[in-house]
């Protein structure tokens, strides 16, 4: 952090005249061991150091990333950000005096127990050796694979206005895939973390049981051949935590991104049922659905002190007991708008601007076990790990697919069904909402590749939730 | 950074290998220019210039790999790749030997540096906002230099550059009732871009129309190549490299079983000689001109990358196992006969959001979106209302293909994750005996 700070001193120093102008520099290391089949793959190791400058000049706004952090480097990057921010003076769909300006200092040091440096490369391929190992259990599982990769971002934000905002995030992941093949029929299972990402150093190796969960991946790899196929039909549906990541984030998430309801991404990433109009009255689900924008979960994916364009991050309520409350909108969209919204202005890295993102989007608790959940339900289908996502460019006609389902009969959950899927439109789903879990079923988990933005952006966002039933939901399986 | 300063900091950094060490130098960089629109205007506009490195560490049968950013400043890159290389060579005994290490042990040499002329993007953007005036148009302009080198402590040299621009955008009436179009390339030309807005605003005429909702079930279909790629997109997901076939994972499991058949009019290939991505792997390997993937409807190759080809005894044949310059054949129905031809159904502009449904069966699910209309009598008469289709490609590219268009369409891919892609594909349209839509 203090060579980001060094730089960012060179820029003011050098900075142009300018009505506003903010540098975001970010260095990333990043890791990836991974053994497949026995065989260890090649250690790959990522250095990446970048800066983003934002000027505002004259009614206008416009950025420049560049790798170059000399003197000379950032110079010339002021120099075409203020080219651009001429452009959208003359050309601008705003007034660039909307954009919002950051005085905040603020801190931020990701959870991290056990720091990554503390076991040796040597030693993280010993562990992966031995999870892998032990999925290879049977001559029908035909490809197997354990990882670990680590992640870490240093990023420091100074603004004209004296704003300084320095943040640290940290990120282990390890994880297991088995796949399994009987003629015509494959099955893949995935655990050890896989889908299951959290900030934290080696902790998470033993929080997601890498080496122990391996038995489990395998056995289920192999069961899901012999089962039969999901049924098809309207029944209820229970969700466990590992797929009500995905319904979130593809049915409240990104709906509620206001630069979709602000048309910014309808070339691309789309637009939104939801309209202005909606917020303060809109019923988007049962009385149970309680959702929240929370920066401050310790350990999930996007906790953080602020925004990348410098806004303080602090919880709200985005729909509360079913009622539609706020937008997921940074400070520039919430003044395009007038519309209130969060701190959601993120960018994928030094080399992309920030745009309304997820962060954190989470389902709060409710008051029933998973046990309790599955009682209360007479022909239906439990789901567990998502692995097919589809959904229209207004996020409402969606469709889902599950690793595995397990059938539920008279309260009682039944035997393993093959391909699950299910099928609805945002708009009535989230009212078919019948039963939360409570807080001890809750999990913080969340997606890492969350694409949006022209140029295009992937980021990690947070999802805790934890299992809900859902009324008469179109199920299916698999086959032509 | 231009080649000269790529192959020199590459033969700086030769000096200091150990006897048997062997280090392959990768480049990959971009200077270019972003600007987002939204109702005809600037939204977000900014510049990004990137250039990384990757080194691969080589000796006694293991190999490490690593990547950094590099400054463009010579004295400055030559540390950090010094100091990354310090790394790769303090993990290199850390690591088992690897059974599948490959690359190429034969030195080779190639530059390819196609012309471009491209206007200041400044300049373009403001013709592109006086000629949409009165459209409500939204998308992206990308433009600038891209390059890849490849040098190799075996004496391996490429340099691969060129400068383009990709004008991906749509035009929208309201609510999601929009068109869709793109132009892009290495030669601008202010004349293409007011035919492509001239057939815009034509395809605006009818989208005003009222909008038809039609129920779910299947319905004939003619599918444009925009509409054509997301479904090939989706079969370049597993469908063609070779460990997804050698594990039983590739979604075409069933054809290649013989359970399962396309229709024998369909020939997939990968277009290396295409041009517009380097012709050489990581590896220092050289991809051939071609490799037919399906002909006559029959698997014939797979995509061997230098790892999958060690693994499994096959001959390298491209950097990775997703096609990246994808032909199809084309059919024999001349385009502008194919509405005739489809006489009552589904016009599909653009498809959205594809994925498997069950890739066991090559089973897949998306949407409709942009230009996606109402046929009659082989005329477009109203625009449908977005639905979701779920259908197999065994049917939609099997017994259900009634044929493909004579003409093909070269897209250049918009997709700007970790970079402007080079990627690219040239299709059909095709024209189908029933798409099954769900909701």
């Amino acid at each position: 952090m203090q060579q980001l700070a060094d730089t960012a001193r060179r820029f003011a120093a050098l900075a142009p005249a300018a009505d506003y102008w903010s540098i975001r520099l970010v260095a990333e290391e990043s890791e990836h061991l991974e053994v497949r089949q026995g065989v260890a793959e090649p250690s790959a190791l990522s250095l990446g150091r970048g800066a983003m400058v934002t000027l505002v000049r004259n009614g206008g706004v416009g950025y420049a990333a560049t790798s170059d952090l000399s003197d000379a480097g950032l110079a010339a990057a002021a120099r075409r950000a203020g080219d651009w921010a001429e452009a959208h003076a003359r050309l601008g769909l705003f007034d660039a005096r909307l954009y919002p300006r950051s005085g905040a200092c603020l801190d931020y040091q990701g959870p991290v127990v056990e720091p990554w440096g503390g076991m040796g490369v040597a030693d993280k391929l010993d562990l992966l050796q031995g999870a892998c190992g032990a999925l290879a259990i049977d001559d029908r599982i035909v490809d197997w694979s354990a990882w670990l990769g680590h992640w870490r971002v240093n990023q420091l934000l100074v603004t004209s206005d004296g704003g300084c905002i320095a943040q640290a995030w940290e990120y282990t992941e390890p994880g297991l895939m088995a796949v399994a093949n009987e003629g015509s029929q494959t099955q893949r299972r995935h655990g050890g973390g896989a889908d299951w990402s959290q900030q934290g150093g080696l902790e998470r190796i033993t929080a997601c049981a890498l080496r122990e969960d391996a038995r489990r991946v395998a056995d289920e790899a192999l069961a899901l051949l012999a089962a039969p196929e999901c049924p098809t039909g309207h029944m209820d549906l229970v969700l466990l935590p590992s797929q009500m990541v995905l319904q979130i984030h593809e049915s409240i998430g990104h709906p509620l991104e206001l630069d979709r309801i602000l048309g910014d991404e309808r070339n691309y990433a789309g637009t939104s049922f939801v309209t202005p109009e909606m917020f303060g009255t809109y019923r988007y689900g049962s009385e149970l659905l309680d959702v929240t924008f929370d920066p401050g979960v310790p350990g999930e994916l996007a906790s953080a002190a602020a925004d990348d364009a410098g806004t303080p991050a602090t919880r709200a309520y985005l729909i509360r007991r079913g009622v539609l409350e706020r937008p997921l909108g940074g400070a520039l969209s919430q003044a395009r708008a007038g519309l209130p919204g969060v701190a959601n202005a993120r960018a994928s890295g030094w080399d992309r601007p920030p745009i309304d993102r997820m962060a954190n989007i989470n389902l709060e608790p409710g008051t029933e076990s998973l046990a309790g959940l599955i009682a209360r339900v007479e022909r239906g289908v439990l789901m567990d790990t998502n692995r097919s996502w589809s959904i229209d460019d207004s996020r409402n006609k969606f469709q889902f697919g599950c690793e595995l389902g397990r059938l539920i009969q008279n309260g009682e959950l039944g035997g393993l069904v093959r391909n699950p899927g299910y099928r609805g439109i945002s708009a009535s789903f989230w009212r078919s909402l019948d039963g939360v879990g409570d807080a001890a079923t809750r999990e913080v988990r969340g997606v890492r590749n969350c694409g949006k933005g022209e140029p295009n952006q992937s980021v990690y966002v947070g999802h805790a939730a934890p299992p809900c039933l859902f009324r008469q939901v179109s199920v299916f399986g698999g086959g032509q | 950074m231009s080649a000269e300063g790529f192959f020199r900091l590459a033969d700086r950094l030769w000096e200091g290998l150990a006897p048997k060490e062997v280090l392959f130098c990768g480049l990959d960089g971009e200077a270019s220019d972003f600007v987002r629109l939204n109702q005809g205007r600037i939204r977000q506009a900014g510049a990004v210039h990137s250039q990384s490195l990757d080194l691969t560490l080589i000796q006694g049968g293991r190999q490490v790999t690593g990547g950094c950013d590099l400054s463009g400043d010579p004295a400055a890159d030559l540390a950090l790749a010094k100091d990354l290389l310090g790394r790769l060579r303090e993990r290199l005994p850390q690591v088992p030997e690897d059974p599948y290490l490959n690359h190429s042990e034969t030195p080779s040499a190639g530059e390819h540096l196609p012309e471009s002329s491209l206007p200041p993007p400044a300049e373009a953007l403001a013709e592109l906002v006086a000629a949409a005036e009165g459209l409500d148009l939204v998308g992206i302009w990308a433009s600038g230099e891209l390059y890849s080198g490849l040098a190799s402590s075996l004496g391996h040299r490429h340099w691969h550059a060129g400068a383009s621009f990709n004008l991906d955008w749509s035009c929208y009436l309201g609510g999601d009732k929009a068109v869709k179009a793109v132009y892009a390339g290495t030669h601008w030309d202010p004349a293409v871009l007011g035919a492509r807005l001239d057939e815009v605003r034509q395809a605006l005429n009818v989208m005003a129309r009222p909008a038809r909702s039609i129920p779910p079930g299947r319905y004939r279909a003619y599918l444009a190549p925009q509409a054509l790629k997301e479904l090939t997109d989706m079969l370049g997901w597993g469908g063609f490299d070779l460990k997804s076939h050698r594990t039983h994972q590739t979604p075409l499991l069933r054809l290649v079983r013989g359970e399962r058949a396309l229709s024998p009019a369909l020939g997939l290939h990968e277009d290396h000689a295409r041009g517009l991505l380097p012709r050489f792997t990581a590896e220092g390997f050289l991809t051939p001109d071609r490799v037919d993937l399906i002909v006559g409807g029959a698997y014939r190759d797979c995509l061997v990358d230098a790892r999958s080809g060690k693994e499994y005894g096959v001959a390298v044949n491209a950097a990775g196992g997703s096609p990246e310059s994808l032909a199809m054949d084309p059919g024999e129905i001349p385009r502008g006969e194919a509405l005739a031809r489809l006489g009552e159904g589904l016009a599909v502009g653009n498809l959205w959001y594809c994925n498997w449904s069950d890739p066991n069966d090559c089973r897949i699910t998306g949407m409709t979106r942009f230009a996606t209309f109402w046929v009659e009598g082989g005329e477009a008469v109203a625009p449908l209302s977005v639905m979701r289709f779920d259908d197999s490609l065994y049917h939609i590219l099997g017994d259900r293909l009634e044929g493909l268009t004579r003409e093909r369409e070269l897209m250049l891919s918009a997709d700007t994750y970790g970079g402007r892609s080079s990627d690219s594909c040239l299709l059909p349209g095709a024209l189908v005996d029933g798409l099954t839509l769900t909701l």
